[in-house]
């Protein structure tokens, strides 16, 4: 069987999804696209039951934020894997902070049940019709979403550090 | 296949035989949960009607750190991931920034890789079918495996001077080339291991009891696999043959000769064949691999993240400010988006990372396998006793620390 190459594979997708593939990229040979985040779901299940791509596995879900890229601070990054034809991809879902919300890949792969409850967890993200979106991780009681940029971590480069309370007064 | 179904049909007619339905709490800290980990149990009688899983106990916010640590300093992050196999971590870390900038290998730094990634992998396994079989009442078998782990920790102390967590290699190698003391080590390991190893198999694999308490426990299909997405000796102990090392090669796997083992029924017996089976086919791997070491060197030619040596800091004004820069985390990186993945001990462990061209990783993910696969736990065991219960989670491989992160 002739292996698919990425511009075949995105020449496929496009061909069904012609309006929802908002960008694409190859970083390191990995094919990755944005497609519209309302499509997001339909176009997996989609890559899941096509004959010939049959995307049968779902690498990891991952959450980022983009503080300062108004209107779309959030992503979604779903990494899929075809064993059959030995490819991953990647989709990116943007979302405005306003609207954090994108449809659950519960029903498409079981396995995304806690992705998505860490992807909560950590950046807010509602996934709708998820059977049982809680923190995992986390405490229940947390009222914010820490892997947001605006939790910053302390700078390691700052220079305005006090020596006296690292024990360093007598040098 | 016909133990499942009566399996699933006795689970059925067994919440009727008593109809008082208790909660048990398993964990958070029970002596056969091998970590923290709480599972809440409603049993009847005493199979287990559903359970709910607690997670986050060890929670240490790796993600998180990662994004304000430089490169080099999230291997020993790393290290406690999966920490019965952290070699195996810390080399997946360092072929994903070598793959980020582009860095090319020497031959002999994969080969090397390969041989304390097999060590490593051997040493997980080890661990994980010993403690299967103290969960099942044999604590003898526990005891005889550890004799060889200590052999594999006294070589990882042999390239990095660490034993538990490791923080081995370097960002384009190793810090030393493997020392004299280590290839006498590795030769000894090589010639009495494999007999050992039998020693201990001959105990579990074919013990009567052994094999009626684990065969048909916490059984798992691989279309059920497949939809949880597990991956590692899990998966292929239900007869896929998914492994990360012959799927998508990595640090030269493809040079070497070996069989990927799967079982039938995804049980608890089949886990631990599927491991046992792994530990004989990682022997032959570190023996091809000693066995066609390249000449070469043992480190990439990558100035800027690899650290020279002292006497040049001290005498090569370049060796100093390159020393300076890769100790203070002022190494400039390239911008990219990077996925890397390993076949870690207990399945694919990958890494997810985009950079931004700034001193930390912008966003650091970790696929770890038993945090995904763990959630198939409640379906495995239900209609299943405790002692089942316990059974399968040690033979799960589930590792507190990659679980909770």
């Amino acid at each position: 069987m002739e292996m698919l190459n990425n511009e075949a594979i995105l020449n496929l997708i496009q061909e069904a999804f012609p309006n929802d593939v908002l960008f694409h990229e190859e970083p390191y040979g990995l094919l990755t696209m944005e497609v519209t985040a309302s499509k997001g779901h339909e176009i997996i299940h989609w890559l899941k039951n096509h004959e010939q791509l049959s995307v049968n596995y779902l690498t990891n879900i991952a959450g980022i934020h983009y503080p300062e890229d108004l209107g779309r601070e959030f992503a979604v990054v779903y990494q899929l894997h075809s064993w059959k034809n030995l490819f991953r991809l990647r989709l990116k879902c943007y979302l405005s902070k306003d609207a954090i919300q994108i449809a659950t890949l519960v029903d498409v792969f079981d396995g995304a049940n806690w992705m998505e409850r860490e992807t909560y967890d950590f950046y807010g993200i509602e996934f709708v019709g998820h059977p049982d979106l809680r923190r995992i991780l986390n405490e229940d009681s947390m009222d914010y979403f820490p892997m947001r940029k605006e939790y910053a971590l302390e700078d390691a480069t700052r220079e305005d550090k006090d020596d006296r309370y690292f024990g360093r007064n007598n040098l | 296949m016909s133990e499942l179904k009566t399996k699933e049909a006795f689970a059925q007619s067994s919440e009727t035989i008593d109809g008082n339905i208790a909660t048990i709490n398993f964990g958070p800290t029970h002596p056969s949960t091998h970590g923290i980990f709480q599972n809440v149990l409603k049993v009847d009688g005493e199979k287990i009607i559903s359970s709910e899983q607690t997670l986050g106990y060890i929670h240490r916010a790796f993600e998180k750190l990662s994004e304000r640590r430089p490169y080099n300093q999230i291997t020993p992050i790393t290290d406690r991931l999966n920490y019965c196999s952290s070699p195996i971590n810390n080399m997946g870390w360092e072929m994903t920034v070598e793959k980020l900038i582009g860095a090319e290998i020497p031959k002999r730094v994969q080969y090397m890789r390969v041989i304390i990634m097999e060590l490593a992998r051997i040493a997980d396994h080890l661990i994980c079918n010993s403690v299967t079989g103290v969960d099942a009442g044999a604590l003898t078998s526990f005891f005889y495996p550890f004799t060889e782990r200590e052999k594999i920790y006294e070589l990882y102390e042999e390239i990095c001077g660490a034993r538990l967590t490791t923080n081995i290699g370097r960002i384009g190698g190793f810090e030393r080339d493997f020392t004299p003391a280590f290839h006498t080590k590795l030769q000894s390991f090589l010639k009495t291991f494999p007999k050992a190893f039998e020693e201990f198999d001959s105990m579990l694999a074919r013990n009567r009891i052994f094999m009626d308490r684990t065969k048909g426990a916490g059984p798992i299909s691989a279309e059920r696999a497949l939809a949880y997405s597990f991956s590692g000796p899990n998966l292929r102990a239900t007869g896929v043959d998914y492994d990360v090392r012959a799927m998508h090669p990595y640090s030269s796997y493809e040079d070497f000769d070996f069989i990927i083992p799967v079982g039938v029924n995804g049980d608890t017996y089949d886990r631990f064949m599927v491991r046992q089976e792994e530990i004989r086919q990682s022997v032959r791997i570190i023996e091809q691999a000693y066995k066609n070491l390249p000449e070469g060197s043992y480190k990439a030619d990558l100035p800027d993240f690899y650290l020279p040596e002292k006497t040049d800091v001290y005498n090569n004004m370049e060796a100093l400010i390159y020393h300076f820069k890769i100790v203070m985390g002022e190494t400039e990186i390239p911008p990219g988006e990077v996925y890397h993945s390993v076949e870690g001990g207990n399945g694919e462990l990958g890494f997810y990372l985009i950079s931004d061209g700034g001193r930390t990783p912008y966003r650091l993910q970790f696929r770890r396998p038993c945090f995904i696969y763990y959630q198939a736990y409640p379906e495995m065991i239900s209609g299943m006793s405790i002692s089942d219960a316990v059974l399968t989670l040690s033979s799960m491989n589930v590792i507190a620390g990659e679980l909770d992160a």
